[in-house]
C-alpha cells in the first residue's frame, strides 16, 4: 500500500449546531494551534459522530469521529505517521459508513460536503440547475413538473405541493408570496435546521423557482429563533446569491424578480401552523386563522401565498433538476420521492436518515439505530413530533409511509423518531402531552384552549387513583371534544399521543 | 445625556427604520429587546404610536410571544429543553437539578441578576439529548456535572 502524504490534506469540521454543541469549536481551535486551519462544512447528520472531522486526501475523505479537543494532538501525528487507520476514532471513507453508505440521499445529498455557503461548490454539485432549467419554463410547466413528481408537503400534513401551488398560480396576476415555514417546533426534528445550515443554497433555489412557478416575486423564510445558526447561514447565503444574480431584479440574466428575505419567530410552537405563521408575518399574534379562505387565495397579507415547508422547497430543486420521473421512482404507494426521518431521543446511533419511504420502524432502530443510547430496551417510539402517537413494539413493523401510519392512528408528520427506554413513565408523557397544548395553544378556540388544562388536571386525578374509571370517561370524551372541535392540529391532535399511550399502555394508569 | 433619553432617541431610530417593513412589529420587538434585553413599558408607547397601533395591541403581540420580556432578564439566559426527545435522555431530573443548583424556577432571575432560567420546547439538537442552551450557544449531551462546569465557566457570582 502506498503511503498517503497527509502534508496536502484538506481538513473539514462541522459548523453545524450538533457539532458545536458537541465540542465542535475546541476542537477548531486545538487544530489551528497545531497549524490547520479547517474548511468548516455542513454536517452529514450522522450526530452519533459528532465532532466529525474529515480528512481528504488522495480523492477520499477519510473521518474521524466523535473527536475531543484532546485527541487532536495525537490523531495529527498518526496522520503524519500514516498509521491513522489504526486510530481508535477511525471511521474508513465518510461515504463508506454503513449510515450514509445505506441512504439515498436527494435533498441531503449536498449536506457536509463543502462550506454551505461557498457558492462554487454549490454549483459544482449541481446547484442552480433546477433554476435555470424553470428560467426556461411557463409557471404551469414548472407546476406540472411538481404534480408530476407526486410530491408532498413534507411540514406534516402531507398535501400534494403541486396542487397548492396550481391554486396560487390560478389566482390573477397580483402580488403573490412564497412562505417557507422554517419554524420547525417538533420535538425530534432536526431536518430543516440541519438542511438550512449545511446547504442554505438549495431552499433559495427551491424559492426561486416556487416564485417563478406562481408567479410571486417575494419570499419569507419564517425562521423560528431557537436556531441563531441558520439565521447566520441563511441571511450570509441570501446575501451573496443577491450579489450572483440568484436572487433580486435579474435572475440568472433572465429579467425575472424574486426577493427573499428572512423573519424571526419569537418562540411559539404554533407559528408552526401556516395561518397562525401568516398572522406572526403580518406582525400580529399568532392566531389561527379559520379556513377557507385557503392561504393559496388568501394569505399573507390578503394575497394568494405558497406556504410550504423546508424539505418541500428543498426538494423542488431536484424535481427540476433531476425531472419528476426521477424523484416519482423513489417512495411507495402514493408516498413518493424520499422520506426524511430525524432518529432521535434514547437511541444509540442518532441522526439524519434520507431513504425512500417504507422502512419499518424496527429496522430504523436496529439497524441506523443500534439499540438505545441506554442500553436498555426500548419501550415507547413517537412519531410525528409531540403531536404524534406513541407506539408500542407491537406497531413497530408498520411500513414507514402516510397512508400505512394513518391507518393506525398515527402519523409521519415531519419525519420526528424519538426513542424511549424501559424507564419512560408513560402516564407522566400523557400529561406532558396536554401540558404542552396548554403552554402553546393560541387561545382561539375552546377545545384546545381550556380542554388541554382540563385534559391535564384529569390526568393528575387518574394518576393520583381518584376515581379513575370516571375520570376515564371523562378523559376520554374530552379528547373527542378536543379532536373533533378544535380550530387546527394543535388541539386536534394533542388527543393522539394521550390516547395511544392509554390504549397501549393502559397498565401505567 | 441621560441613559433614559439615550434609550428613548434610539427606540425612536429602529422604530423609524422598522415603521414602513411590512410586518414589521415582529423584526422591531426583537431590535428592542436585542438594544435593552427586554421591552421596556415606555418603548411600548412610542411603538404603538410609530406603527399606528393601540398600546393594547403591542402588548397583545408581546405577550403572545415566549421571547418577548416585558422585565429586565438576567446577564445570561439558561433555557433547558423540555421537549419529549430530551425527556427521554433524562431533561427531568436535569431540569430539578438545574432549579436546586441555581435556586430558582422557570421564569426567574437569580437575586444577583446573573441568570434568567427558562424552558424552551426544542432546540433541534434531538438526537445529543438532554440540550442546553445558555444565550446563543446549544449544548448537548449535558447531564448534572456538565450543567454545573457550564455555569461554573460563566464565571460571575454563583
Amino acid at each position: 500500500m502506498t503511503r498517503r502524504d497527509y502534508s496536502e490534506a484538506i481538513f473539514y469540521l462541522p459548523r453545524d449546531t450538533t457539532a458545536k454543541a458537541l465540542g465542535a469549536e475546541a476542537v477548531e481551535k486545538k487544530l489551528i494551534a497545531n497549524g490547520i486551519k479547517p474548511i468548516r462544512n455542513g454536517s452529514r447528520g450522522m450526530f452519533w459522530l459528532e465532532p466529525l472531522l474529515e480528512v481528504a486526501v488522495a480523492n477520499q475523505r477519510i473521518a474521524f469521529g466523535p473527536l475531543l479537543p484532546e485527541d487532536v494532538a495525537g490523531l495529527l501525528e498518526s496522520l503524519r505517521q500514516d498509521i491513522a487507520e489504526a486510530h481508535p476514532l477511525y471511521q474508513g471513507p465518510v461515504d463508506k459508513i454503513e449510515y450514509l453508505a445505506n441512504q439515498q440521499r436527494l435533498t441531503f445529498a449536498r449536506a457536509g460536503q463543502g462550506d454551505p455557503l461557498c457558492l462554487e461548490n454549490y454549483q459544482s454539485l449541481g446547484g442552480f440547475n433546477g433554476l435555470r432549467n424553470a428560467i426556461e419554463m411557463s409557471g404551469q410547466d414548472i407546476v406540472d413538473q411538481i404534480k408530476k413528481s407526486g410530491l408532498r408537503g413534507r411540514g406534516g400534513a402531507a398535501f400534494p405541493t403541486g396542487i397548492k401551488w396550481q391554486t396560487v398560480l390560478d389566482q390573477p396576476e397580483q402580488q403573490k408570496y412564497i412562505v417557507c415555514n422554517a419554524d420547525e417546533g417538533d420535538s425530534g426534528t432536526f431536518a430543516d435546521r440541519l438542511l438550512m445550515e449545511a446547504d442554505p443554497y438549495q431552499l433559495i433555489e427551491g424559492m426561486t423557482i416556487a416564485g417563478r412557478a406562481v408567479g410571486a416575486t417575494q419570499g419569507y423564510i419564517y425562521l423560528r429563533s431557537e436556531y441563531p445558526s441558520a439565521l447566520e447561514v441563511l441571511n450570509i447565503a441570501i446575501e451573496r446569491s443577491n450579489v450572483a444574480g440568484f436572487l433580486g431584479d435579474d435572475i440568472c440574466g433572465s429579467g425575472q424578480t424574486f426577493h427573499l428575505e428572512v423573519r424571526l419567530g419569537a418562540g411559539a410552537y404554533i407559528c408552526g401552523e401556516e395561518t397562525s405563521l401568516l398572522e406572526s408575518l403580518e406582525g400580529k399574534r399568532g392566531m389561527v386563522r379559520y379556513k377557507p379562505p385557503l392561504p393559496a387565495i388568501e394569505g399573507l397579507f390578503g394575497m394568494p401565498t405558497a406556504v410550504n415547508n423546508v424539505l418541500t422547497l428543498g426538494a423542488v430543486s431536484t424535481v427540476l433538476d433531476r425531472g419528476p420521473d426521477y424523484y416519482k421512482d423513489f417512495g411507495m404507494g402514493r408516498s413518493r420521492g424520499t422520506l426524511v426521518l430525524q432518529l432521535a431521543g434514547n437511541v444509540k446511533r442518532g441522526g439524519l436518515i434520507e431513504i425512500p419511504f417504507g422502512i419499518t420502524l424496527r429496522q430504523l432502530l436496529q439497524d441506523f439505530g443500534q439499540g438505545t443510547h441506554s442500553g436498555r430496551p426500548a419501550k415507547a417510539i413517537q412519531v410525528g413530533g409531540p403531536l404524534g402517537a406513541f407506539l408500542p413494539d407491537s406497531q413497530w413493523d408498520t411500513a414507514l409511509d402516510y397512508e400505512a401510519f394513518a391507518s393506525i392512528g398515527a402519523m409521519v408528520g415531519h419525519g420526528g423518531v424519538v426513542v424511549f427506554d424501559d424507564t419512560a413513565d408513560m402516564a407522566a408523557q400523557a400529561r406532558f402531552a396536554m401540558e404542552f397544548c396548554v403552554v402553546e395553544s393560541c387561545g382561539k378556540c375552546t377545545p384546545c384552549r381550556i380542554g388541554s388544562v382540563r385534559g391535564m388536571e384529569v390526568i393528575d386525578r387518574i394518576i393520583a387513583k381518584d376515581d379513575r374509571e370516571e375520570n376515564m370517561i371523562l378523559l376520554n370524551d374530552l379528547c373527542d371534544t378536543m379532536e373533533h372541535g378544535s380550530l387546527c392540529a394543535m388541539g386536534g391532535m394533542t388527543p393522539f399521543p394521550v390516547r395511544s399511550a392509554i390504549n397501549y399502555f393502559s397498565g401505567e394508569f | 445625556m441621560d441613559l433614559i433619553a439615550s434609550k428613548q432617541i434610539h427606540v425612536q431610530t429602529l422604530i423609524d427604520h422598522y415603521k414602513h417593513l411590512p410586518g414589521g412589529l415582529l423584526p422591531l420587538l426583537h431590535a428592542v429587546q436585542n438594544c435593552f434585553g427586554y421591552i421596556p413599558a415606555s418603548a411600548i408607547a412610542d411603538i404603538a404610536v410609530g406603527l399606528n397601533l393601540s398600546k393594547a395591541e403591542v402588548h397583545g403581540v408581546i405577550s403572545f410571544y415566549h421571547d418577548f420580556k416585558t422585565k429586565p432578564v438576567g446577564h445570561h439566559m439558561v433555557q433547558i429543553c423540555r421537549a419529549e426527545a430530551c425527556q427521554s435522555m433524562g431533561s427531568r431530573e436535569l431540569e430539578e437539578h438545574v432549579k436546586t443548583s441555581l435556586g430558582i424556577g422557570y421564569g426567574e432571575t437569580t437575586p444577583d441578576g446573573f441568570i434568567t432560567l427558562e424552558p424552551v420546547y426544542c432546540l433541534g439538537n434531538c438526537a445529543s439529548s438532554p440540550s442546553v442552551r445558555i444565550d446563543d450557544d446549544v449544548y448537548a449531551r449535558v447531564d448534572k456535572k456538565r450543567f454545573d462546569s457550564l455555569i461554573a465557566g460563566l464565571g460571575g457570582s454563583l
